[in-house]
Parts: structure tokens; C-alpha cells; sequence
């Protein structure tokens, strides 16, 4: 046996050892990973999944005319001041015909949202012949309601909001059936409410579009020409090399800073209004320009010379050759870049906050120059609220988001799959 | 070639960018209330804007949360659509802000009190409630006390339990969740209930008038030695923490215990209860008054601001049976109410007099 397999065999098995701790440093990495993931989802989940759902009432409803102080169900004007909730108080009182005093009446008014005379309002307009009638209509309940009813039975009482004749009330709805819990449709076609049962993310999700629009119209031409005249026909000199090194350290820039600027140029200096897509639109831009650009050039450059000489070759221009080989075949790429900084941009909330979209704002927003805000602007005023719904929903809204953000990234990874090109 | 349509594509973006640059006719007209200010009017407000909007169908005021300082900055920059018509506060306008809004052409200022906010001193309900004082939340919270020994020097903050600070307390670790210096609930709580405290030492009180700025930083520092541990502006989660941990006790305002009963209970402060009508009748002593201001100048340009006022200065929302009592103001006594309410009718403007 030879001096070095002597050797070899020695140490053999302290470097399997050593291979094998190796690995299990690797396994606890990941695992640890996987943990933190595995934690946060379940604690999303579990706190969220009762926000996608609302609880409702049943009670019979009377449309009385003069309770209603209507007397031409076709008359807009008059369907706009109607009282509709002396419609509900009526057929509270007529489920619990024992309750008397202001107070007890007060408190069981209480059990039903505010917003359910507006969807009878609704109801009313496109049923109007039904005035004077009688149904059985499911009402949305109050907050309140719906978290007693949500909460563990046997430990409810004692975190309850609600009084003892109110759980009493609640307790006597739940045995006849009349209290049911439906999917919270308002969650998706509402805007933002300070009644838990009312709030909804629509008018967030419009003006995070809004804002993407801009961003995406802005962001992805400007990124790409950049990249093309950097990487195709900028002269390597101490001029280009001083942009590079400065888009660089763009990308590491804190997201805040580039707010400080959109409110000092765009709104000091231009005199933008706060508070809208467009200006957060471009300050996002200004954001996710260098993570475009950077994705871009690696794209071009991940191109090979042989093809730009080959077309150079055969005759064809400059231009010709960055427009119909170069940019083609680096496009998907590009996209998967833009894809990954729009997922980027879709999550942040620092740099808006100095422009004014961290604010309440209740109707849909109508189009970049009217006031919105975001979805994570939402989550984190939510998050805010003092109602304990708002927790349930903040959850909700967190869903709602990283299924947006989950779809971006497979889209672009999809994206890369398909229309990847190897050398 | 594809490619051509993707430049064609980029010109709306150029008609944008140069849209950019053409951007302050934008900025002409406006057709929401633009609204600033306080985090702790912030929940009173927004449901006054949000009933407002549905009842008249109109557009629904926009409120930012920005601070009761941060408010004032933006409310006295100037007249204009660009600049908000209203601003919260959970303080009164200091004079240095009334004069800054003068300079900045802010003339006329209506100013609305609109009820009272308590802050409470709240621990879990799985813990015993406690019982404190004034003078317990100074000397268990400033950075320097009075000598236990008696005499009239001030040493650093020695105490470790709520016991060391009074023997009637528990022996639990001195641990309190609050807000960080930016929050006006912090500055009403340093104010209120920390300097009320530091009053009741006569020594203390005396040197007021000699050295304020020694008073100031006496009565209102705040110890930093990890027995105040700043929480960050999310009362939730102050909350949730004391949910988790029943020997702290957490800083909030009184709507976040009025929602969260069940879960937290306030500290009686010098023998009262924490509740709507001790807060109400001012026999709780850390409470205080929110304002908001109206410019003058925007009423009439900007729509809504006239019923927007008036909503929030009607009687079912600010009244003591009104929406807002449900969501935890504490109403101001009814010949108050009137009289603001009359005030902000009329856009009776402030004369800076009354501010110091």
C-alpha cells in the first residue's frame, strides 16, 4: 500500500464527516426557510379566512310607503332620501316585540350594518312595484354581530363587544336559522369603508392599476432604450462607466427617498395634485427603472456576437440589427425583468406615503388623476383600525395581495420558460 | 417588423412624459375635500367623510393621516386647490403655526372643537386591574426622580416594580408599551399624565417658573432604559402585546379600549375609571380636546366643505347618542357643542388671541 492511499485512507472518513454535516447545514437552512414561510402563511391564513366571509340576518321587511315617504317608487330623488332603515328598526321591533326603553332599542337597532338600507335602497330602485309588500331578506349584520357569531361559542362571551340581551337576541337568531354567513362579495367590488362589514378593496386594486399603468407606460420604454443605446452603441468611456456605476447604486437606493423626491419635484416644484396615480405612478418608476434597465442589458448582452455579426454580415444597418435580431431574442428577458420590478413596485408603500396615497379614500378611483391609493397602502391602514373585523380583513387583504404578487412572478417565470432561448 | 409597433407603443408613454411637464393645470381643480392631520381624529374623521359622501352622493373628502404637526406644515403652506382645506388635530394650533399660516397668506381659520379623547393606561384582563396615580406613572416612567430619601435632588430612575413605586401596587416589573415621541398621544401623555405627576412634587412644580426649560426636560423626559419601550404608532399591536404579556401595561387612546373590551381594561388613574362619562365630565385626568381648522379661503371653491362641516357638527354624529360616540369620541357638554356649531356656521375666523 502506498504512502498516499495510506493517507486517503485515514482521512477518508473524517471528510465523509465532514460532507455529510455539510449537507445538514444545507437541509437546516432550507428547513429554516420553509419554517418561516410555512408560519407566516398559516398564520395569514388562519386569521384571514373568516374575512372573506360576512354574516347576514334574516328578517321580514315591509316596504311601507309612508314609512318610507315614498309615494313614486320611480322618482330617483325620492328613493335617494327615503329612510330606509325605519324599514329595518320596523321589523327589528316586530322580531323582538318585547324590547322597550331607548337604550334596549338603541342596542338592538345596533345588530344591523348601516349599509343594509343602502342595498335595500338598491333592491328597491330596480324592484320598484315592490313597495307596499312584504319579504324575507337577508340583512348584513353589524361588525360586532358578525364577530360574536364568528367567535368560539363556548369562550365568546366573555371578549364580546355586545351586551347581555344583544348576545340574547343573537342566541335567539341563531336557533330559528336567521343568521347565516355568506361570502363577502363587498370585499372585492367595494372601496375602503370605516365599517368593517362595508370595506372592501376594489377602489385599492383600481388605483394600484392605475398606478401600474404609469408605471409600466413609463417604466418599460424609457428602461429599454436606456439599456439598448448603453449596451449597443454607447462608446465605453468614463462617462458611461460613471452611468453604469450610478444605475447600480440606484437599485440599492431605500424606496423612501425616491418619495422625498416625487413630493420636492413632481408636487413642489410641478405643482401635482397629492394623492394620485400618476405622481405615484412615476415616482415608482423612477423606483424600478434601474432593476428594469440592469434585467435589460443582461438580456442584450446574454445575446450572442455571432448574430449581430451575421447580420452586419448580410448587409443590414445598425439599427436593423438592434431592432429586428437583438431585441426579439432578448425581449423575453426584458419582460421577465419589468415583470419582476412591476411585482416590485405592486408591494411598496414607502414612497407613496410622502406623496399622499396613504389616505382614506372611499369612491372607486376614476382614472390617474383622481385621489386613490394602493393595496399594501390599505393592508397597512387596516392594520390601523381599532374595529377587531379590521384584523380578520387586513389578513384578507394580504391574501388578496400575495395572490396578485404570486401570479406576477409565475407569469414571468412561465414567461421565461417558454420563450427562453439557449446557445 | 413587431418591433415597430412596440416604438409606435412607447409614444403614448412620451405624451405622457411631456404631459409631466405641462402637469400644473392639473392641479387646478379639485372636486374632494382634501383633508390632513391627527392619527387619533383620523377615525372620527373618516367616518363622518364616508357617511357624508354616501348621504349626498357626491364625492367623498380624502383624509391622510400625517400628524397633528405634519397637518399644520401642509394646512399653512398656502391657498390653493393644491394645498388641503382641512386639518386635524389632537392638539390646539400652536401660536408659531397660526403665525406661519398668516405669513403663508392662510388668513381666516375656523376652529371646530370637537369633543375629547382620553388616553389610557390599559394591561390584559387576565392581570388584576391596577390602580394608579399621576405621581405613580412619573416616578415609575421619568428618566430622573426625586431622591427616595426625601431631599430635594434628582437621581436616575431607580425603580425596577411597580411595588418600588408605591407599596400598594404588585411586585411586577415596571414594563410599559407606548407610542414613540412623534405620536400627539405621546405628547398629550407626557403632558397629562407624566408632568401631572411631576406637579404633585412642590420642589418641581416651584421650578417652573425659574428655569422652564430644566422643568420641561424634568417633568416630560421619559426614561429610556427599556422599562418604556416605545411601540411603535400601531395601537393594535400594543394590544395583541399585552393580549400576549399580562404583566405589561400599554399607552392608547380610549377608542382602542372601548373596542378592545374584553380583551384589555384601563388603569384607574387617581381612583376613576377609565370610561365615557369620567372622560366626559373631565374627571379623568388624562384627557384631552380635538380640533380640526377650516381655511376659509377653499369654502365656496372647493365643493363640500361647507357639509362636510356641518355633518360632523350635526348632532347625530358628534351629539351623545351620535355615530361618532359609537366609535369613541367623548362628546363635548351640549352647550359647547352649540356653540362651536354656531362658530363653524358662520366661519367665525380665529384672531390668534386665544392661541399662546
Amino acid at each position: 500500500m502506498s504512502k498516499t492511499t495510506e493517507t486517503v485512507r485515514k482521512t477518508l472518513a473524517r471528510r465523509y464527516r465532514a460532507e455529510k454535516r455539510f449537507r445538514a447545514y444545507g437541509i437546516a437552512s432550507v428547513s429554516i426557510g420553509l419554517l418561516a414561510v410555512v408560519l407566516l402563511f398559516s398564520d395569514i391564513i388562519s386569521k384571514g379566512t373568516s374575512g372573506f366571509f360576512e354574516t347576514y340576518v334574516q328578517l321580514e321587511v315591509t316596504y311601507d310607503s309612508e314609512l318610507l315617504g315614498i309615494n313614486d317608487p320611480t322618482d330617483q330623488e325620492q328613493l335617494m332620501f327615503a329612510d330606509f332603515s325605519a324599514v329595518i328598526k320596523q321589523s327589528l321591533r316586530q322580531r323582538f316585540p318585547d324590547v322597550e326603553g331607548r337604550t334596549e332599542k338603541r342596542a338592538l337597532y345596533s345588530l344591523i350594518s348601516n349599509g343594509a338600507s343602502y342595498s335595500l335602497r338598491d333592491h328597491i330602485k330596480d324592484n320598484p312595484h315592490l313597495i307596499g309588500t312584504t319579504a324575507t331578506m337577508w340583512l348584513l349584520a353589524d361588525d360586532d354581530v358578525d364577530v360574536y357569531s364568528k367567535a368560539n361559542i363556548a369562550t365568546r362571551s366573555e371578549t364580546a363587544r355586545l351586551s347581555e340581551s344583544q348576545q340574547a337576541w343573537i342566541s335567539s337568531l341563531e336557533q330559528s336559522g336567521d343568521i347565516d354567513r355568506r361570502f363577502n362579495a363587498s370585499l372585492f367590488t367595494h372601496g375602503d369603508s370605516r365599517e368593517p362589514e362595508l370595506a372592501g378593496l376594489w377602489g385599492a386594486a383600481v388605483g394600484s392599476f392605475f398606478t401600474m399603468l404609469v408605471t409600466v407606460a413609463l417604466a418599460f420604454p424609457i428602461g429599454v432604450a436606456a439599456a439598448v443605446y448603453l449596451e449597443e452603441f454607447a462608446p465605453k468611456n468614463k462617462i458611461t462607466d460613471f452611468i453604469e456605476v450610478n444605475i447600480n447604486n440606484l437599485a440599492a437606493v431605500p424606496s423612501i427617498i425616491f418619495g422625498l423626491l416625487g413630493l420636492a419635484v413632481f408636487i413642489g416644484f410641478f405643482g401635482m395634485p397629492r394623492s394620485v396615480p400618476l405622481v405615484g405612478g412615476i415616482v415608482l418608476t423612477l423606483m424600478t427603472l434601474p432593476t428594469i434597465i440592469i434585467s435589460a442589458r443582461a438580456s442584450i448582452k446574454s445575446v450572442p456576437p455571432s448574430i449581430r455579426e451575421a447580420a452586419l454580415g448580410l448587409g443590414a444597418s445598425k439599427m436593423q440589427v438592434v431592432l429586428h435580431h437583438v431585441l426579439p431574442l432578448a425581449l423575453p428577458g426584458m419582460l421577465t425583468g419589468a415583470i419582476l420590478g412591476m411585482a416590485q413596485a405592486l408591494g411598496e408603500t414607502a414612497p407613496l406615503l410622502m406623496i399622499g396615497m396613504v389616505a382614506f379614500i372611499v369612491d372607486v378611483p376614476g382614472g390617474p388623476v383622481s385621489p386613490a391609493t394602493v393595496l399594501p397602502v390599505q393592508i397597512y391602514l387596516w392594520a390601523d383600525s381599532p374595529e377587531t373585523s379590521f384584523v380578520a380583513l387586513t389578513s384578507a387583504a394580504i391574501m388578496v395581495l400575495l395572490g396578485f404578487l404570486i401570479t406576477m412572478n409565475t407569469f414571468a417565470v412561465i414567461l421565461r420558460k417558454r420563450l427562453e432561448r439557449r446557445w | 417588423m413587431n418591433l415597430k409597433a412596440t416604438f409606435v407603443g412607447m409614444a403614448p408613454a412620451l405624451a405622457l412624459a411631456v404631459a409631466v411637464t405641462s402637469a400644473p393645470a392639473v392641479a387646478a381643480s379639485r372636486s374632494n375635500v382634501s383633508i390632513v392631520g391627527s392619527s387619533t381624529v383620523y377615525p372620527f374623521a373618516t367616518v363622518v367623510a364616508e357617511r357624508f359622501g354616501r348621504s349626498t352622493g357626491g364625492a367623498t373628502p380624502k383624509i391622510e393621516s400625517t400628524g397633528s404637526g405634519g397637518g399644520m406644515k401642509l394646512f399653512c403652506a398656502g391657498v390653493g386647490t393644491q394645498h388641503p382645506d382641512i386639518t386635524n388635530a389632537s392638539r390646539r394650533m400652536k401660536k408659531g403655526e397660526f403665525e406661519s399660516c398668516q405669513e403663508n397668506g392662510v388668513k381666516d381659520i375656523t376652529e371646530v372643537m370637537l369633543g375629547y379623547d382620553g388616553i389610557v393606561i390599559a394591561n390584559s384582563t387576565k392581570a388584576p386591574q391596577l390602580a394608579l396615580t399621576r405621581k405613580d406613572l412619573f416616578l415609575a416612567l421619568a428618566k430622573d426622580v426625586p431622591n427616595p430619601d426625601g431631599s430635594e435632588t434628582l437621581v436616575a430612575n431607580p425603580y425596577k416594580t411597580w411595588k418600588d413605586v408605591n407599596p400598594t401596587l404588585p411586585a411586577t416589573k415596571i414594563e410599559v408599551l407606548g407610542p414613540p415621541p412623534t405620536s400627539g398621544t405621546r405628547d398629550a401623555f407626557n403632558e397629562l399624565a407624566i408632568e401631572g405627576g411631576c406637579k404633585t412634587f412642590g420642589w418641581l412644580k416651584d421650578m417652573k417658573s425659574v428655569d422652564k426649560n430644566k422643568y420641561k426636560a424634568i417633568c416630560r423626559g421619559v426614561r429610556e432604559d427599556g422599562h418604556y419601550i416605545e411601540a411603535g404608532e400601531n395601537d393594535n399591536l400594543i394590544v395583541q402585546k399585552l393580549e400576549g404579556n399580562p404583566n405589561a401595561l400599554g399607552v392608547f387612546g380610549f377608542s382602542f379600549l372601548d373596542q378592545n373590551r374584553g380583551k384589555v381594561q384601563g388603569s384607574t388613574v387617581g381612583g376613576v375609571v377609565p370610561t365615557f362619562d369620567s372622560i366626559a365630565d373631565g374627571s379623568y385626568p388624562v384627557s384631552r380636546s380635538l380640533f380640526f381648522y377650516v381655511k376659509n379661503a377653499h369654502v365656496g371653491v372647493i365643493p363640500g366643505i361647507e357639509g362636510y362641516v356641518k355633518e360632523f357638527t350635526s348632532e347625530k354624529a358628534w351629539g351623545d347618542e351620535g355615530y361618532l360616540a359609537d366609535k369613541g369620541l367623548i362628546p363635548a357638554p351640549k352647550k359647547m357643542r352649540d356653540e362651536v356649531a354656531a362658530q363653524a356656521k358662520s366661519l367665525t375666523p380665529m384672531t390668534g388671541k386665544e392661541l399662546h
